[in-house]
């Protein structure tokens, strides 16, 4: 939305003095609108359903006719949804920091040394990505049961590595090749070894492309369903992706559109709230000033 | 005190030989130069000193200690980066004491050792800085200063002056030779392309010469002290990178051979170098070289015609049109009156030609000292 209106100095067609009818520039704001409400309307629909209740659900409108906030009290009400909450944030949290702390030293090998079979190993890294989830489903489920981690949390978090590991391990390879390699040999005349040179010369140097693929991998854990329902049982052991779909009433014969809608908006503040705080971290970038210029 | 010693030194990446038969010794104390042209492997014979390569073949000693398996940093050395290097996350006082907390040194030493840096090297108010808020020379003393705090036996610089404007490249090499008379015992080892660098901070030059892919040439041109290599190149390689501008060469073949004197015959000028006539045969060609500052102008027998003039304030570069010869002879002269087409006298002296055999050596200077008109 804010895009839009910053980005009103470099409309096209606005050149003054020139009495041309400025269909350029009407084109742009129509483009522009179209993509803002195919974007954001899914949003507000939801946003909205959840301050609706009973009948009101089955009324299209935008704006409810009787604001309620039940919906969202009832979600805490009939189930352990903080519970579930704190489980989100447990395992995305920690499936965030363990790819990025082991993603990183990887990326220092993959980048940094040289050795046989390095390619190859960084393929078949990537391509651990291009499985869909239930071909490793079964598979993972009997290593999971072998571990004895069925129905708890740390099953969710080996399970989700599958998922965040290749993309943080590219990404942070790609940004480690970029690090000049005399920052490595002066590390290297101080004597510091491999996990100080990793942990404290290049991962302040490579913050900001930590902060994106971090985020990226809490999204992606956050929102993680199919691992999550298979490797889970019982209610106090569901993440919010799970006890969201999970939700139902007591009779079993309707389904509470509006409790869902109230929970779907709950899990997503998380995620807003992480980017705005790491939005200007990423942008600035720390890395200069490191060799000349 | 310590003393380097390089024996047998060979390099290689893959099947390209970059470094070939280096034995070298550099005293303890000595400000050693290693320069010569892109490509010649000086930066690279830097680096197996410092443990950031691995030699080939060869065996390299710092203070009668084998380092050849040792870690960069147990070998007492420290080096400059061309590219500085600093931790760019870090401010100037954490890029000096990173390493020495990893060396486990007291907080107190450490502070110690900094301020003496900090003293040295004129950074004071700028400890808290982070490198990117420093300029180009401030971010080259911090790499000195990062050097000195270690306190190595060894200082390794790779073309330190090369990121700076040209008159702080000129403060900043008076800045080193002052800082190695004032650490006195750490030897020095520098790398540069820049003869200028080479002859005003050396005690001794190491001219290094590209392979250009062959595995039985000798990397090491010479090696001796600055006024040895500008007066008595050892081969035509040295002669033509000592010295700006660079030796004239001019193709001849010996004329007759006398006591302490070669004659020889280019293009029917005919000029006596005072110089050994031993392994010369009559006829044989040679190449003569003599420097643009050494050629007199306005007195010997030999006329040539004036092609070119620039004229530089304190000198002027004359070229002279020599008959049958494609490159003009070179002149340097204090002389601004000198005009284009002028038809001008000039003498080679015996005693600054050169002669070097088709194999590029160069013919020792005799023994005779009597001097004259050379051609």
């Amino acid at each position: 939305m804010k895009a839009g209106a910053g980005s009103r100095a470099f409309a096209p067609g606005a050149a003054p003095g020139q009495p041309r009818f400025p269909w350029g520039r009407i084109g742009y704001w129509a483009a522009s609108l179209l993509f803002i409400f195919v974007s954001v309307f899914p949003l507000l629909y939801a946003l909205s359903s959840s301050l609706k209740q009973g009948s009101g659900l089955f009324s299209p409108a935008l704006w409810p006719e009787a604001p309620t906030f039940a919906n969202y009290s009832g979600v805490f009400a009939d189930q352990p949804f903080a519970q579930n909450l704190l489980n989100s944030l447990l395992v995305a949290g920690s499936v965030v920091s363990l790819s990025l702390g082991l993603s990183l030293m990887a990326a220092w090998a993959f980048g940094r040394v040289e050795f046989r079979g390095r390619g190859l190993l960084l393929i078949l890294i990537l391509s651990a990505s291009m499985l869909p989830q239930v071909a490793v489903l079964s598979g993972m489920f009997e290593l999971v049961r072998a571990f004895g981690m069925y129905d708890t949390l740390g099953a969710l978090i080996i399970a989700d590595l599958l998922l965040t590991l290749p993309f943080t391990v590219w990404v942070l390879v790609t940004f480690m090749r970029q690090l000049p390699k005399e920052l490595e040999e002066a590390a290297a005349m101080d004597g510091v070894g491999v996990l100080t040179l990793v942990f404290r010369v290049f991962m302040p140097l490579l913050w900001p492309a930590m902060v994106a693929t971090g985020l990226l991998a809490f999204i992606a854990a956050w929102n993680e369903f199919l691992f999550a329902l298979t490797f889970t049982l019982s209610t106090e052991a569901r993440t919010v992706p799970v006890a969201i779909a999970l939700i139902s009433t007591p009779s079993g014969f309707e389904l509470p559109w509006g409790k869902i809608m109230a929970a779907s908006v709950i899990v997503t503040l998380p995620l807003v709230a992480l980017v705005v705080v790491f939005q200007r971290r990423i942008v600035s970038g720390l890395s200069a000033g490191a060799v000349k210029g | 005190m310590s003393r380097i010693e390089l024996r047998g030194i060979s390099k290689r990446f893959g099947d390209t030989p970059v470094l070939n038969d280096i034995d070298l010794s550099i005293a303890p104390g000595e400000f050693c130069v290693f320069v010569g042209p892109s490509g010649c492997g000086k930066s690279t014979l830097l680096r197996l000193l410092a443990g950031l390569e691995d030699p080939s073949a060869g065996e390299i000693e710092i203070d009668g200690v084998r380092v050849n398996q040792l870690p960069p940093a147990q070998r007492n050395v420290a080096m400059v980066f061309q590219s500085y290097a600093l931790y760019p996350h870090m401010s100037v006082f954490q890029n000096m004491a990173f390493g020495l907390q990893h060396r486990k040194l007291p907080a107190g030493e450490i502070e110690r050792r900094i301020a003496d840096a900090v003293r040295i090297l004129q950074l004071d108010g700028l400890l808290q800085r982070r490198p990117k808020e420093l300029s180009g020379g401030q971010r080259q003393r911090v790499a000195i200063a990062r050097a000195i705090v270690r306190q190595p036996k060894v200082f390794l610089f790779d073309e330190p002056l090369s990121n700076l404007d040209a008159a702080l490249r000129v403060q900043t090499r008076l800045e080193i030779a002052s800082l190695h008379r004032a650490l006195g015992s750490a030897s020095m080892v520098y790398v540069t392309h820049d003869q200028v660098e080479a002859m005003t901070l050396a005690d001794r030059i190491v001219l290094l010469q590209p392979l250009a892919g062959r595995s039985d040439g000798l990397s090491v041109a010479q090696a001796g002290a600055p006024l040895a290599l500008y007066h008595h190149p050892a081969n035509r390689f040295v002669a033509a990178f000592i010295g700006s501008p660079a030796m004239n060469f001019v193709d001849a073949t010996v004329a007759s051979l006398g006591d302490g004197r070669v004659l020889v015959d280019a293009h029917g000028m005919r000029c006596a170098a005072q110089l050994s006539p031993q392994g010369l045969a009559v006829g044989e060609p040679v190449t003569l070289g003599i420097r643009p500052e050494h050629v007199r102008l306005g007195e010997g027998a030999q006329r040539a015609r004036v092609s070119h003039v620039e004229r530089l304030g304190e000198v002027s570069h004359i070229y002279l049109e020599l008959p049958g010869v494609g490159t003009p002879l070179l002149a340097k002269s204090a002389r601004d009156d000198i005009a284009i087409d002028e038809r001008l006298a000039f003498d080679l002296p015996a005693q600054a030609l050169h002669l070097f055999r088709a194999d590029g050596v160069a013919q020792a200077r005799g023994t005779a000292r009597q001097s004259g008109s050379g051609c």
